[in-house]
């Protein structure tokens, strides 16, 4: 449009060269940016693509599994958009790797709920053998869950729990109570145990808006009201780094003196720490949750006082159970030749003294 | 101070004669007053319920870095807007540029050579991004709310794919000693963020490039025909704004030791918030850097002062919800003032 006010006697060179100036230029920048983008160790590329799907899960036992009746089980799950989430589908899928009788059909890992009613309609619609849902949120997708259970196929339900017990053939969650209630109770022993004196206790939540938020923070209060205690400051973050980073440095000026933090998630536990380490302030007991490495590594170094695990291997462990009731087969360590219809994993509290025990467990923020 | 604008209501204004305050009030100056008089209510809210742990230096350290990086972003925003466009990808622009400098690749590079790759590699990325941004919206003539929503979902799921969802921790010590130090007491963030505002002030009051974007933003069609090459100015506007998401990469990577495709979530809206409340038209032409600061500057306070309190983060939401209504209420009574009189 404009070229027709340009003027004609416009030199020909600077209209020819400017153009392929700044393509070259171009070029040259994006190669040179795009050889940034790499993350694995130059030397170990070959064998970061053979670790980097050996989840967690692997960890108890690589022995090979006796092969069964062939089954098809669909696995959806949120968008892995955090350290605890990716660690879920990795060892999810390592898991399915060591089956032979297993064909695991993923779906893209979504937060829209409206998405993932519709893989679970899908895999209705493919007629699978079991599906193993760990929901975006529990209410929205129950009505789906139910429908699936109408057809025949036996629902598995990860983590975060559906509204109606109709919805599932078996639930196996983490304990978020079960979080507060060790975090309480650990916090209680290291108040008794350094005979501190009306001491400032601070919590760091997750997103408030998430029951399983709310369950940590019940849990936590309900364990320090056993030692007569109470949360004295508590802010909320949003699960990233970012805003933990944010929330735990407004923090540390609301209270200048703290005697035990509990950080309900280690993924944001990184901006955290980044946030005690640039005030400099250290005079505090540090508890995580989750169970992140990092976390853990922090517990070795002597950085943090513990740890309360969220265990990352609920899918994995939610395939295990698929395959069992789609091949209708019990746990062998049980005397009832049924799955369980309800599986609460412990919530432990991981210090200094058992770390190495739970190291394998720790996923990658 | 900042507010550039052409007033020729102030004319209007000395012929009726209205009481000192109102004529004080109308003029393009005192527009920020309305800021000015709530972050100081804010101010004393945080002294009296908070007494010596708001007032204090370390304190007023804390909200100035919680608010630089999101002030950074404002003052490139505040362009953008006054230009006449909007940019939804901010956030995921920060995201993208704090991972892509964060990369093992990359700080390998940054340990052999200097950290300053790290630098470089932020701003570039912003930048580039920022230049597609620019280019889609003048000469693809796609809507900047369009072409800035496609580049956010792309931007930040590139980010996840480099970073493969993980959190990239940072060893590079120099980047860490020189952003995360401080210069006679004051925090390398905050100067940085001072260093953008008033250059930022510079560029839109004092330049050429200022009167161009103001020009621009008010009517494209006017500033064509002055002989103002509107297409390669909205460019250069979308450019600068990604520098600008290129240098909050490197203040947040320099924060929280990281870099991450969640950070900057819902920048964007804390952003167009900060630049909206400060008097920054939404529909161009006016644009004002110190508004923004103010902005920026209120919303960081509050939030400070809340949890100073030990109030949750729901309260807060409808104190910042509030807040922007009846800070763009009052702007518009006093704009309404000044051009009935």
């Amino acid at each position: 449009m404009r070229s027709a006010i340009r003027p004609a006697h416009r030199p020909l060179r600077t209209i020819r060269r400017s153009p392929v100036l700044m393509a070259g230029g171009l070029l040259v920048a994006t190669a040179l940016l795009a050889s940034c983008t790499s993350n694995e160790p130059a030397a170990e590329q070959d064998e970061a693509a053979d670790a980097g799907s050996e989840g967690p899960a692997a960890a108890d036992s690589d022995a090979p599994v006796e092969s069964g009746e062939p089954v098809v089980i669909g696995f959806s799950g949120p968008e892995a958009d955090h350290g605890w989430l990716a660690a879920i589908n990795d060892s999810a899928l390592a898991e399915a790797e060591r089956y032979d009788d297993v064909e695991l059909r993923v779906a893209e890992g979504t937060n829209d709920a409206s998405l993932q009613i519709s893989q679970i309609e899908t895999f209705i619609n493919d007629g699978v053998d079991a599906i193993v849902l760990l929901p975006t949120d529990g209410a929205a997708l129950t009505d789906i869950a139910i429908q699936a259970m109408e057809a025949g196929i036996p629902v598995i339900n990860v983590d975060r729990e559906f509204s109606s017990p109709f919805a599932a053939r078996t639930t196996i969650l983490g304990d978020n109570y079960g979080m507060g209630i060790s975090a309480g109770t650990y916090a209680c022993g290291l108040i008794e145990e350094n005979d501190i004196s009306d001491p400032v206790i601070a919590e760091i939540a997750g997103i408030d808006a998430l029951p399983l938020t709310q369950d940590r923070s019940e849990g936590f209060a309900d364990a320090l009201e056993e030692c007569d205690q109470e949360v004295d400051n508590r802010v909320a973050a949003e699960f990233t780094v970012e805003s933990g980073e944010a929330v735990a440095s407004n923090l540390l000026q609301a209270a200048p003196r703290i005697d035990i933090i509990w950080n309900h998630d280690d993924d944001q536990g990184i901006g955290v720490k980044a946030a005690f380490d640039n005030a400099g302030r250290d005079e505090f007991f540090f508890i995580g949750g989750a169970g992140s490495a990092n976390a853990m590594r922090w517990i070795q170094d002597g950085e943090m006082e513990a740890t309360v695990l969220y265990p990352p291997t609920q899918a994995a462990d939610g395939i295990r159970l698929a395959r069992l009731i789609a091949q209708q087969n019990g746990m062998s360590d049980l005397v009832q030749p049924e799955v369980p219809r309800r599986i609460v994993l412990n919530a432990p509290v991981v210090t200094a003294d058992n770390v190495e025990e739970y190291l394998p467990l720790g996923f990658e923020s | 101070m900042s507010t550039v604008e052409h007033a020729p209501m102030s004319t209007q204004t000395t012929t009726t004669k209205p009481n000192v305050v109102a004529r004080a009030l109308a003029h393009p100056s005192v527009r920020g007053l309305g800021l000015v008089v709530a972050l100081g209510i804010l101010i004393i809210v945080g002294l009296i319920t908070a007494g010596q742990r708001f007032g204090s230096l370390d304190n007023a350290l804390t909200i100035l870095r919680f608010a630089a990086v999101v002030g950074v972003v404002s003052v490139g925003m505040t362009f953008v807007i006054t230009g006449g466009g909007i940019d939804l990808s901010v956030g995921a622009l920060v995201a993208l540029s704090s991972v892509w400098a964060t990369t093992l690749a990359t700080q390998t590079m940054a340990e052999d050579f200097h950290w300053i790759v790290m630098v470089g590699c932020a701003l570039a990325v912003g930048s580039g991004a920022g230049l597609i941004n620019g280019l889609l919206i003048a000469y693809g003539r796609i809507a900047p709310f369009i072409a800035t929503l496609a580049m956010l979902a792309a931007a930040r799921g590139l980010a996840e794919i480099i970073a493969q969802r993980r959190t990239q921790i940072v060893e590079v010590d120099g980047f860490l000693e020189v952003f995360g130090g401080d210069v006679i007491g004051i925090p390398v963030l905050v100067i940085m963020f001072a260093l953008v505002a008033v250059a930022g002030w510079v560029l839109l009051n004092r330049t050429t490039f200022g009167r161009r974007t103001v020009a621009v933003g008010g009517n494209p069609e006017a500033a064509r025909l002055a002989g103002i090459k509107v297409q390669r100015h909205t460019v250069l506007l979308y450019v600068l704004l990604g520098l600008a998401c290129g240098i909050a990469a490197v203040m947040i990577v320099a924060r929280t030791n990281t870099g991450s495709s969640t950070h900057g979530s819902l920048l964007e809206l804390d952003t167009i918030a900060a630049v909206v409340i400060g008097g920054t038209l939404l529909s161009g032409g006016r644009g004002t850097i110190v508004g923004t600061v103010l902005g920026v500057l209120i919303f960081a306070t509050l939030t400070n002062v809340f949890t100073l309190n030990n109030l949750d983060t729901s309260t807060q939401a409808v104190a910042k919800g509030a807040i922007i209504v009846a800070a763009v209420l009052l702007q518009q009574r006093i704009a309404g003032r000044s051009g009935a009189s």
